[in-house]
């Protein structure tokens, strides 16, 4: 069997659905709704090298080095916040996150 | 201009310069110098009206028409301010100036203690501005201006003592009763415009003749031209003379100084529609309907008017309807077509119903602003002289006089005259003639009994004091406590029984004095003028009298019915009879001359024993017809029939607009039915505003699927 450009489509679509489910469905930690968000910018980064190779463009593989460079500076600011948050509120269950209820 | 120009523009703009400069400057000029400035002034217009009457009825004067601007011109409409002078205009001259001038003096005694004596006098001055801007106009518009005008004077002289609740409501009423005259007499002006296409008098009145058929087109229903407009501006006039079902306003306006009564709701306001349907005679003589409406209406007030004066006890309301009566016996005259008879009777009324006002002024005055005549009684003594001008202004109200000959009060011309114009006009077939003679009639054998029973129980007898405290609830104690205090050092220990009045000062029995000579002489003077044999060179065509029923050339259009009053002695009573030899067919039936001599006498020895003999005859007679004396006490029930309909009726059509159409309907669907529905919405939208970070995340993302779903179903699918 060889490996296709579907394959790599298929992986990229299941790690785009289990970040998304991620962020949605975890009551729990905020933590892993960062985590989920870099799963989501990894499965666009799958897509983005797959089709540089099957299309034979160099540009696709280039702007994954940018989404992986907003994705860490992402996670920088995101873990910064995340700290500061923690120092105020003593706690980050996403359960008590509803500062912004109407 | 000749220097006869400038006369007449002064005689009419000085007053209103000087209720300008007292009104305005009353806090530089102190009140002396504005009474003194008004008064004079009053004096001059007075001169000048007098040498412009004696100029023109003597000594040959043009009528004439003075232009002074022109107040609208606007495509086919145009309004001057002119001053027309003819003999309906230089009467109302005189007599305005005369009687505004008498009350001016008069106030100053009057009023001397009033601490707004300035705004008084400056509000009379504007009164007579206006009235005489009424008097002298030329066309619809500038009589209404001043119609306009002296409805405002009224209703501040009315409401002068504002901080009394009974007198703002007494002016507000005036206001709007009179209002609804003056919608009728505006839809006049306004169909006058309409249909002949002018508001001049001579020009309506010349394209009514020409186009008499005339018919006024309402889509729904058509009317004749002239019984539409002659209709409408009769209607202005009930409001303004105080005629049955607008009278109401008249009784209350009593509330106002006494000066105010005399001036303006006895001798001159009052008469301006009188006044205005004799200046629109040949517009009613080819309106017979409105005419014969007239005639109704006036006859009914006099009798109504005089059957509540029965029963009346505040001196000046009796004065009052006795007024309002009066007029009813002016406007049946205008309606059988006696025009001449109305202005005399006008002209006449002015001078004893400004006495009596004046007179009864004095009595209240005398007895520190006591108005109820049952507690009065026993004045003669103090005040001998306000009670001989006050006898004389009995006298020339009831009309005494002896038929057939030139003996007689003012009132005896005047009032015979009306009610033998319309006997004869009754001869001549006209509409109501008769119900308005026989209305005169019992209208007279009620004013000769009222005006006794008020003489005898204001001066006669022994003195009843008012058994409660001076001022209490009967509220229309004419003046301010306060002076009362000031005056009980006149009179120390009045003798039992005798009343405690002082008399006036001379400042006010001056002008009682003058009032009374008018009231004498007016009618002896002026009878052969108004009716009588000059009658043709005094009137000069100013009013139509081709049908009046007393004018001897008017013989030939009366129908041989009249010819049994021909045959009838020719003792006719003194108006008539100085020059009445030719063809006249104003004869009348001796019965008739007599009978309102003899009604007048019935009145008054019917009052002797009542009034006269025993202080409690009346009361008996009262008490004995209580429901009858409650009818006429309570004045037919109007004020309480017009408070059930018109007031609570009023008031339960604003309730309904405001409760139901303002608050529920307008309200409730606009600015309350946009707040509460979008406060609704907000709540409900709030609830999506849970705060948790996946629930907005969860939303973004669906509408992303959302949108790009349908932008590849709108792209047509997949490439």
């Amino acid at each position: 069997m060889q490996i296709g450009l579907e394959h790599y489509l298929a992986v990229a679509a299941a790690l785009f659905t289990i970040g998304v489910f991620g962020i949605f469905v975890n009551r729990k930690n905020i933590i892993i709704i960062l985590m989920s968000i870099e799963l989501v910018l990894l499965s666009v980064n799958i897509n983005l090298v797959a089709f540089s190779s099957f299309l034979g463009n160099i540009e696709g593989q280039i702007f994954a080095m940018f989404v992986l460079t907003v994705a860490a500076a992402e996670a920088a600011v995101g873990l910064a916040i995340l700290v500061t948050y923690f120092r105020n509120r003593g706690d980050i269950a996403v359960e008590d996150l509803n500062l912004m209820k109407g | 201009m000749g220097p006869e120009s400038f006369i007449e523009p002064i005689i009419v703009l000085a007053p209103l310069l000087a209720a300008v400069i007292a009104g305005l400057g009353q806090r530089f000029l102190g009140d002396k110098p504005a009474m003194a400035l008004t008064t004079g002034v009053l004096g001059l217009s007075l001169a000048l009206s007098l040498y412009t009457f004696v100029d023109y009825v003597w000594l040959g004067g043009e009528a004439r028409l003075i232009e002074l601007f022109k107040f609208i011109d606007v495509g086919g409409f145009t309004s001057t301010w002119s001053i027309r002078i003819d003999t309906m205009s230089v009467i109302m001259l005189v007599v305005v100036t005369s009687v505004s001038f008498l009350v001016h003096l008069y106030s100053w005694g009057y009023m001397a203690d009033d601490p707004h004596r300035a705004r008084f006098f400056a509000y009379l001055s504007f009164f007579t501005f206006a009235m005489l801007a009424l008097v002298t106009a030329n066309d619809f518009l500038q009589m209404f201006f001043g119609w306009e005008g002296v409805g405002v004077a009224s209703y501040l002289l009315i409401g002068f003592w504002y901080d009394k609740r009974s007198a703002n409501d007494a002016a507000i009423k005036a206001f709007v009763v009179n209002r609804v005259g003056d919608f009728g007499f505006a839809l006049g002006i306004m169909a006058c415009f309409y249909l002949y296409g002018s508001i001049r008098f001579d020009e309506v009145f010349a394209a009514a003749a020409v186009n008499p058929g005339l018919v006024l087109d309402l889509n729904i229903f058509q009317l004749p031209a002239i019984e539409a407009v002659c209709g409408l501006l009769f209607i202005g006039a009930m409001g303004k003379s105080a005629q049955f079902f607008l009278h109401v306003w008249l009784p209350d306006a009593m509330e106002g100084p006494t000066p105010v009564s005399a001036l303006i709701h006895a001798a001159t306001m009052v008469t301006a529609g009188v006044f205005m349907v004799c200046r629109c005679s040949p517009l009613y003589e080819m309106a017979p309907y409105a005419s014969a409406f007239v005639t109704v209406v006036g006859a009914v007030t006099a009798l109504f008017a005089a059957t509540v004066g029965l029963a009346q006890n505040d001196i000046k309301r009796v004065v009052a309807y006795s007024t309002c009566s009066q007029l009813g016996y002016m406007f049946f005259a205008a309606g059988v077509g006696a025009y001449g008879a109305a202005m005399f009777h006008l002209f006449t009324h002015a001078f004893f119903k400004a006495l009596l006002f004046l007179g009864a002024g004095s009595v209240i005055h005398g007895l520190h602003h006591e108005q109820d005549l049952r507690f009065m009684g026993g004045v003669r003594k103090p005040m001998v002289l306000t009670w001989a001008m006050m006898l004389i202004g009995t006298l020339a109200l009831t009309g005494v006089g002896i038929p057939g000959t030139q003996i007689g009060f003012a009132g005896f011309f005047s009032k015979d005259a009306v009610i033998e114009s319309a006997f004869a006009a009754s001869e001549s077939g006209r509409m109501f003639a008769e119900f308005a003679f026989w209305c005169g009639i019992t209208a007279a054998f009620l004013t000769s009994f009222y005006s006794w029973r008020l003489m005898f129980m204001a001066f006669e007898g022994k003195f009843r004091p008012n058994p409660h405290a001076h001022h209490d609830d009967h509220a229309h104690a004419d003046d301010h406590a306060h002076k009362d205090a000031h005056h009980d050092d006149h009179h120390a220990k009045p003798a039992a029984g005798a009343a405690p009045a002082h008399e006036s000062p001379s400042v006010m029995t001056i002008p009682l004095i003058a009032l009374a000579a008018g009231a004498v002489l007016a009618g002896v003077i002026f009878a052969p003028y108004f009716l009588g044999d000059h009658a043709n060179d005094f009137w000069r065509g100013a009013i139509e009298r081709v049908h009046d029923p007393l004018n001897p050339s008017a013989a030939a259009h009366v129908p041989a019915g009249a010819e049994a009053a021909h045959t009838a002695p020719a003792a006719e009573h003194g108006a008539a009879a100085e020059g009445s030899h030719g063809e006249g067919g104003h004869h009348v039936p001796t019965w008739v001359m007599w009978a309102p001599f003899f009604v007048t006498l019935a009145g008054f020895l019917l009052a002797i024993p009542i009034y006269f003999m025993s202080s409690t005859a009346g009361a008996a007679i009262a008490r004995a017809f209580a429901p009858l004396n409650a009818f006429l006490q309570h004045k037919w029930y109007f004020d309480e029939l017009y408070d059930f309909v018109f007031v609570k009726g009023a008031r339960a059509l604003g309730d309904f607009f405001w409760k139901t159409g303002d608050k529920k309907v307008i309200d409730g669907l606009g600015p309350d039915g946009f707040a509460s529905v979008s406060k609704f919405t907000a709540r409900q939208m709030r609830k999506t505003q849970t705060g948790f970070v996946y629930h907005y995340s969860f939303f973004m993302l669906i509408a992303v699927a959302a949108i790009g779903a349908y932008a590849i179903w709108a792209g047509g699918g997949m490439p």
